[in-house]
């Protein structure tokens, strides 16, 4: 029986070694220069 | 840690370390939340009783559960403070400025947290010697960065739009020369924005941020002109033309709500009507004595209205009609890296504000404040300790984020919020935070009920 299903997410954890190139946009930069987190962010690596 | 919650039938198990989400029927939903503090045994016993579900089912949802604790998908263990530690020896980088090139406005909105585009001093305009300075400064200080970003920001940037034009061309030049790709954005008011200005945004701006508040008596309550003329009827025709005209380019027709729509999903609506649908809704950053400020009594309201939205953004998305709303929107599989996670937005390291004189300050919220001032174009950044407060102000500095779970998407909120709200960029804007988690939560909940997944469940 399926009780759970687990959503296909990036792994954080894995992200450590593959992750921080520093290429993605400036999280406040262009939509909300006010209340900004990163969540709605996407990876410059990943995303192309 | 995890964070469990409903929404509308679905049970969603969050885990903040590993940055899996659990789609849960309701058995498993409290077995899960039941693991933390009992032993297997009481958690059996106990979903046997609540649950009416026999012995060999409750063992074998709670293998499953094992499962995900030993694969690092449930009750992950915090592996990342480190990186947070890590921030602090790096070199710096600058990757972004926000050009001020107007420090002016052809609109007097009263909540304006740029005090109507002055930031608390004299109008003024970048002049285009000081907008090369600041170019080069990017440049020169961007390091490994291929990709760098540029805003033209105010105030009403179209107030200097020659110098912006001006600017955008000199920036391509350098392009290749340096080996970079520079993205720039505009945020305007629109009172300007003719067939000329939208041509070129469109062909060199990578997203253009439009500002309209809703409904014609909401956006003419505070957008209005010097003679307090509503500037709703003037800016929605230009903003129609330029979204035509923009295809398949990005941009965000961005409002404020204020204590006096928190019925903001009205106004979204309203723009949905118009024909936009990249939309931003923000909450007004005023001062908490101000007649606009949002208050506790309004917190109600506003959960109920991103519920609404979310509701609005699945319904829309079921007719094939789908739009966009920035705080709902989440890349699960290609989000960001913990780095990002813990960094955050980078301000007052690789993002600094440049007033039209060639001032550095950490954001455009910190514009004007002069303990923040960060160094000039002419010296670079000279106030180093600042930076490095800065650089340490990250979702791991504040004690109070310690046990949410939020903290990974947010990266301790924005320091402007916390400084405007509790005199330190490390305090927590608590208000703040009660809109992300309630946006996070649903903006998760419209994923999951977009994604077809639900159906996967066998007892949903």
């Amino acid at each position: 029986m399926t009780r759970i299903v687990t959503i296909e997410t990036r792994d954080l954890t894995k992200s450590v070694k593959e992750g921080g190139c520093g290429e993605c946009q400036t999280s406040c930069q262009s939509a909300c220069k006010t209340s900004c987190g990163v969540a709605n962010q996407a990876c410059e690596k990943l995303s192309k | 840690m995890i964070h469990c919650y409903k929404f509308d039938g679905l049970n969603i198990v969050l885990d903040c370390y590993s940055g899996s989400i659990h789609m849960c029927d309701p058995v498993s939903f409290d077995m899960i939340s039941w693991y933390e503090t009992e032993d297997a045994d009481k958690v059996i016993a106990r979903a046997m009783e609540v649950h009416g579900i026999s012995r060999e089912d409750a063992e074998e949802c709670l293998n499953d559960i094992d499962g995900l604790v030993s694969a690092g998908k449930l009750y992950a263990e915090d592996k990342f403070e480190n990186i947070a530690h890590d921030f602090r020896k790096k070199k710096f980088t600058i990757k972004a400025l926000c050009l001020h090139v107007a420090h002016t406005c052809n609109l007097n909105c009263s909540y304006c947290f740029a005090s109507q585009g002055k930031y608390h001093g004299e109008r003024a305009v970048m002049s285009y010697e000081v907008g090369v300075k600041a170019i080069d400064f990017l440049i020169a200080n961007s390091g490994y960065h291929k990709n760098l970003d540029i805003d033209f920001f105010g105030g009403e940037p179209l107030m200097n739009w020659d110098v912006v034009k001006k600017l955008v061309s000199y920036g391509r030049s350098q392009e290749a020369i340096h080996g970079k790709n520079i993205r720039f954005t505009l945020t305007t008011n629109g009172v300007l924005l003719d067939d000329e200005v939208t041509e070129f945004c469109n062909r060199e701006m990578h997203n253009v941020v439009l500002s309209l508040d809703g409904r014609p008596e909401v956006n003419d309550r505070f957008r209005v002109d010097l003679a307090g003329h509503g500037s709703y009827e003037r800016i929605v025709p230009n903003f129609k033309r330029f979204v035509e005209a923009r295809g398949d380019r990005s941009y965000y027709m961005r409002g404020t709500f204020t204590h006096f729509n928190t019925d903001f999903v009205n106004d979204i609506r309203h723009m949905l009507d118009l024909g936009f649908n990249e939309l931003s809704m923000e909450p007004v950053v005023t001062d908490p004595s101000s007649p606009s400020a949002l208050t506790q009594e309004d917190l109600p309201v506003i959960f109920d209205q991103y519920e609404q939205l979310a509701r609005l953004m699945i319904e829309r998305y079921n007719e094939g009609r789908p739009f966009t709303f920035y705080h709902y929107m989440l890349d699960l599989t290609c989000g960001p890296c913990i780095y990002k996670r813990v960094a955050g937005c980078g301000s007052g390291t690789e993002y600094l504000a440049v007033t039209p004189w060639g001032d550095l300050y950490p954001c455009h919220q910190f514009v004007g404040d002069s303990k923040y001032l960060m160094g000039n174009l002419d010296t670079g950044v000279t106030n180093y300790a600042m930076r490095k407060k800065f650089a340490s102000c990250n979702a791991y500095s504040r004690p109070e984020c310690r046990d949410c779970w939020a903290k990974l998407y947010c990266s301790g909120g924005c320091a402007a919020n916390s400084y405007h709200a509790t005199s330190d960029i490390n305090g927590v804007y608590e208000y703040g935070c009660e809109l992300f988690k309630k946006r996070i939560e649903c903006a998760i909940a419209v994923k999951l009920k977009t994604s077809g997944l639900s159906g996967k469940l066998d007892r949903p």
